[in-house]
């Protein structure tokens, strides 16, 4: 790997290092808290109050701005665990297997709370709670995928192996999720098409466009919070028995 | 030995083993006709109603016999020893595993296409659509082992892997569902399948392909 600049690939290596991933991730923790709080306000702010009624959805469309953010969130994750997953089984590195199995209930939370959401939306503007539509149903199957990621690593006692087990599982999933976000295009059912991402031009007004973007960086700084405090506590977990974590544990008694 | 017999002697060898176990090699089967005939008794025996759903009912069924079949696949060679003999030989294990997943097929998925026509005539599915049905199942039970086996592979080495392997597997068998049944109802009513029919068949090689990698990897885990 001699093409990577060697400050870089220190960083790398040193962060990989358990006691100074703690660390860091506490020095970085309240940081972070304090961007998602500020995005968050900002995002809520602009979406709840400045940005106008929709002319055909009325105020039931602002629950976008938790709904979008949340489903984006669901994909993103699933797809940064496969990849956690790949480095995990090529460079066998213990913090991306820690890093992958700490995103699994946070995905599962944010998959969780798009049904949820989208469900809520969907009675006051298609009239029922759910529908079998291709994209609704795709983003249930997502749910069953990040439970099954779960409860594999709960199932296998050795906590390496489990890591090894469901890092392959990961990337196995990883196949459903262009299922899930084509979905709208091919199958034409009750679920709207795109209307952030198409390139050329969004067909969402600006003034609807930026608190969502808001929300969805908001969200990505709420998981990275989140993560960082579940990988945390899966390190303490892991090497109960090495110095550094009982070097912490004088320290803090 | 060379690759190629190696493969052919573990197809051999698979096949004999289920051959002398004919009664277990008739359970899915079994489960497979007895799912389908419950519809009937539970949605109620309308024909038009059954007609309807008779293309979902059959891939459903077929998808449980699939998945009730997949915990053989690896469960007695793991329990006696042989599978760790795999892994210590000279040959590949993906290649290994593919011979160990084609002779699964053969005695689990290919007796499901000649019960199928027969479960399509009880639930009054248009002959039209006959032809596409045992296509789907050609192109598709194949995927259901391939497929599967990852799942068997990550959980032979628990105790209880049974209901966790559903949950597993399933989510990973929804497009070969989606696309299979979605074929039959389209030649049921008359329409052209060869979209979906394409997609099966990359879905197939590809699985082909790529399958046998992770499933060696997850045995390799499974097994330490």
């Amino acid at each position: 790997m001699s093409w990577i600049p060697a400050p870089v690939s220190r960083f790398f290596h040193r962060t990989s290092s358990p006691p100074y991933f703690y660390a860091l991730a506490d020095r970085f923790i309240p940081w972070l808290t304090v961007i998602f709080l500020v995005l968050l306000g900002a995002g809520l702010y602009g979406g709840l109050y400045l940005a106008p009624t929709d002319y055909q959805q009325g105020d039931s469309y602002r629950i976008i701005y938790i709904h979008v953010p949340a489903a984006w969130m669901s994909l993103f994750i699933y797809v940064l665990m496969a990849v956690m997953g790949g480095i995990a089984l090529i460079w066998r590195m213990k913090l991306a297997e820690v890093m992958l199995i700490s995103s699994a209930p946070i995905g599962a939370g944010f998959t969780f709370v798009a049904l949820v959401t989208g469900s809520l939306w969907g009675k006051p503007m298609w009239g029922t709670w759910w529908v079998w539509d291709a994209r609704l149903t795709s983003e249930l199957i997502l749910l069953f995928l990040y439970l099954g990621v779960i409860s594999l690593y709960g199932a296998i006692e050795e906590k390496r192996a489990a890591a090894r087990a469901v890092s392959i599982l990961a990337l196995v999933g990883v196949v459903n999720i262009p299922i899930i976000h084509y979905s709208v295009q091919w199958w034409n059912t009750l679920h709207q098409g795109p209307t952030v991402s198409k390139m050329d031009k969004p067909s969402i007004h600006v003034s609807m466009l930026v608190p969502l973007l808001l929300m969805a960086v908001a969200f990505k700084f709420y998981y990275l919070i989140a993560v960082l405090q579940a990988a945390k506590l899966e390190l303490l977990k892991r090497e109960t028995s090495s110095q550094w974590v009982k070097a912490l544990l004088e320290k803090q008694t | 030995m060379p690759i190629v017999q190696a493969f052919w002697a573990l197809i051999r060898r698979d096949l004999l083993l289920a051959f002398r176990r004919r009664a277990e090699m008739a359970n899915p089967l079994f489960f497979f006709v007895l799912v389908v005939t419950l519809f009937p008794l539970a949605v109620g025996a309308q024909p038009n109603l059954l007609r309807a759903m008779a293309p979902g009912v059959i891939w459903v069924s077929a998808l449980l016999a699939a998945l009730l079949s997949l915990d053989g696949l690896f469960r007695s060679d793991f329990d006696d020893g042989s599978l760790e003999q795999m892994l210590l030989s000279p040959q590949p294990l993906s290649i290994l595993v593919l011979g160990k997943i084609i002779a699964h097929w053969l005695v689990t998925g290919l007796p499901l296409l000649l019960v199928a026509p027969l479960l399509a005539v009880f639930l009054g599915l248009p002959e039209q659509a006959m032809g596409t049905l045992w296509l789907t199942l050609i192109l598709a039970t194949p995927l259901l082992s391939l497929i599967g086996a990852i799942g068997v592979a990550l959980t032979v080495g628990l105790r209880r892997g049974g209901m966790l392997l559903s949950l597993l597997v399933l989510p990973l068998y929804v497009p070969v569902l989606i696309f299979a049944s979605g074929a039959v109802d389209r030649a049921a009513s008359g329409l052209p399948v060869d979209a979906q029919l394409n997609i099966l068949l990359a879905m197939l090689l590809s699985a082909l392909v790529l399958v046998p990698l992770p499933t060696a990897a997850a045995l390799k885990m499974s097994v330490n």
